[in-house]
């Protein structure tokens, strides 16, 4: 075997190696930890390039862990939306960390670089597995490895967010388990390539038994994604976490949407007889609610952090309305717009953190503060990720928006899409407009401004962001077709099904 | 009654009492629903490969029916995934207490009078 042949564990295995690195040499040499750190990202962001260049062609590679043969071993599947996945989370995560290094905010706690790669493990793994539970286990590694990072810095309203975040999130973990333990029961594999090729053959008397356990899978991915009425718990957590974290933590809401793209058609799919696309029903109501008040909470919000958390839950909710029409045409509209909305929201979180730097006591909240340094410069990185997020030409969400507006067209219900989607960009713009002018136009006139601050470096990484929304808008003939062969290849389970298990699907 | 009614009923009613636990608004009755919770979903896993009596989970020649091996195994993960997580919630909601003097998961802050007994044995331990 060749390097060529490992390439799919390695984003799995660098940050597995560089977390336990990070843990041994940072107390004595702190600079030694975090260039494990950086290289590490840069390695799995040259790895992830590498297997989306060999997905490019509509290769499936599966790598049989300890060669043992699938369904019997546990699978990793690379295909090219698992290569995408894994591009952006390596690009995000050099961005955060970038930002975290040059804002200092690793320097809060011993082990921010050793958890912030567990976590891009955890992420990487969540998105190249092929095996359920294996799939539960990498759900478990990043969020055990998130509830460190949220809790980076400490302070009370961290800790009282953790203590809900943390609850939440067993509670789900919990449910997650009890689908297992039904499928698993039903079907007697993990492996989700053979367990969709054997749904179809359940008796009729154990059709409710898979409903539920079809459902309660659905229902624990929309607790990840927070999408209505499970999004309870990301507004609170997401703003009172470091901000660096934040900005990563906006691929996180993303993984429980990979896997409903991965699990329903591939598990619940069209051959899965009488519980074909069970969950369809559901998900799109709730969709839209979600895209309603996340937009509804940007325009509401009081801070600038607790309107970039709002906005991750009002793009979740756009992206899931194309997700949730599983055709081809609206799953690669969607797909384009996810990786969009999460560089966009992240760019979103780091805008506000520079924001808050400068403010000094004012922090982040949209109330009119003092006059603060660099503050042209700031507004124009504000109002640029308000663009991004609300979806207004020229960056690349207005494409995405429109690429799923069209692709609802064709649905029965498109009006209601039209309505909520054209409706909710609305509101995100009057929200932006009204937080924007108040923090970096109107100065409150006793307000005391802090010290300019020794160097302007925290506005590469929020620059940074949004020139790759820049680039994304210029390239997006080619992203979109991308996204658009991606989405054909997910809804082709058959063809998977051959990788994954060396043998015709049924 | 069968073995299968035991066992059933037992996750019922583990679960039920987990989610009264839960729900309640101080985070150490949540952390004790939690783990009810879990509890009944490590019994739950363990059932999913049915319940048998007296067979083998390995290949052995003369053998003609087993016992699923690999939920045994499910169970194991999950048993260490959720202690390590239980000791987790339980440091968390300390430190949260010790913090913000509340113990509500909600977070409201409602400090803890002598009602609880918190404030007599903090008295109690400090006075010899």
């Amino acid at each position: 075997m060749t390097l060529a042949d490992h390439l799919t564990i390695l984003p799995i295995a660098i940050p597995a190696l560089a977390a336990p690195a990070c843990v041994l040499v940072m107390r004595r040499r702190r600079r030694l930890g975090m260039a494990i750190s950086a290289l590490s990202c840069l390695l799995m962001l040259a790895a992830a390039l590498a297997l989306l260049a060999r997905a490019m062609d509509g290769t499936i590679t599966a790598y049989a862990l300890g060669d043992w043969p699938a369904p019997f071993g546990i699978v990793l599947v690379a295909d090219r939306l698992a290569a995408i996945m894994l591009v952006l989370t390596a690009t995000l995560g050099l961005i955060a960390l970038a930002h975290a290094i040059i804002t200092r905010a690793d320097r809060k706690g011993w082990h921010f670089h050793a958890l912030f790669q567990f976590q891009l493990m955890g992420l990487n793994g969540a998105f190249l597995t092929g095996d359920l539970f294996n799939l539960f286990v990498f759900f478990e590694v990043l969020l055990i490895a998130s509830y460190g990072l949220m809790l980076h810095g400490q302070g009370p309203a961290r800790l009282k967010a953790g203590v809900q975040y943390v609850v939440a999130n067993l509670v789900g973990s919990a449910l997650f388990l009890i689908a297992l333990g039904l499928l698993y029961a039903l079907t007697g594999t993990l492996n989700m390539a053979d367990m969709g090729a054997r749904v179809a053959a359940i008796a009729p008397a154990d059709q409710g038994l898979l409903r539920i356990a079809a459902l309660l899978l659905v229902s624990v991915f929309a607790l990840k994604a927070a999408l209505a009425p499970l999004h309870l718990w990301l507004v609170r957590t997401y703003a009172v976490a470091t901000p660096a974290v934040a900005a990563l933590f906006a691929i996180m809401t993303k993984v429980g949407v990979y896997a409903l793209i991965r699990v329903v058609p591939q598990v619940f799919g069209e051959s899965a007889g009488a519980a074909a696309f069970v969950p369809a029903p559901w998900l799109w109501p709730a969709a839209l609610v979600s895209a309603v008040i996340g937009f509804a909470g940007v325009f509401v919000a009081r801070a600038l952090a607790e309107q970039a958390a709002f906005a991750v839950i009002g793009s979740t909710g756009t992206l899931l309305i194309a997700v949730s029409g599983w055709q081809v045409a609206s799953l690669g509209a969607g797909l384009f717009y996810l990786v969009h909305s999460t560089l966009a929201a992240a760019a979103l979180f780091l805008v506000a953190d520079v924001a808050a730097r400068r403010r000094g006591a004012f922090a982040d909240s949209a109330a009119p503060g003092p006059a603060f340094a660099d503050r042209a410069g700031v507004g124009l990185a504000f109002l640029l990720a308000g663009i991004g997020v609300a979806g207004l030409p020229p960056l690349s969400g207005f494409l995405g928006k429109l690429m799923i507006l069209k692709a609802a067209a064709a649905q029965p219900q498109w009006g209601w899409a039209w309505g909520v989607i054209l409706g909710t960009t609305l509101i995100a713009v009057i929200g932006f407009a009204r937080v924007g002018s108040a923090v970096f136009w109107k100065t409150a006139p006793e307000a005391e401004g802090p010290p300019a601050p020794a160097s302007r470096a925290d506005l590469i990484t929020p620059a940074l962001a949004l020139a790759l929304l820049g680039a994304l808008a210029a390239g997006a003939g080619w992203a979109s077709a991308l996204a658009e062969d991606a989405a054909r290849q997910v809804l082709d389970p058959a063809a998977s099904a051959r990788a994954v298990l060396g043998r015709g699907a049924p | 009654m069968t073995y299968e009614f035991l066992v059933a009923s037992a996750i019922g009613v583990l679960v039920a009492g987990g989610i009264y636990l839960a729900l309640r608004a101080r985070t150490f009755q949540v952390v004790l629903g939690l783990t009810l919770i879990s509890h009944a979903v490590n019994l739950f896993l363990f059932a999913s490969g049915r319940l048998v009596l007296a067979r083998p989970p390995i290949l052995a020649k003369g053998v003609n029916h087993y016992t699923d091996p690999l939920p045994q195994a499910l169970v194991l993960t999950a048993i260490v995934i959720t202690f390590g997580m239980t000791a987790l919630v339980v440091i968390l909601a300390l430190r949260s207490f010790l913090e913000t003097g509340s113990d509500h998961v909600d977070g409201a802050i409602v400090p803890c009078d002598g009602q609880d007994g918190m404030a007599e044995s903090a008295g109690e331990g400090e006075a010899p």
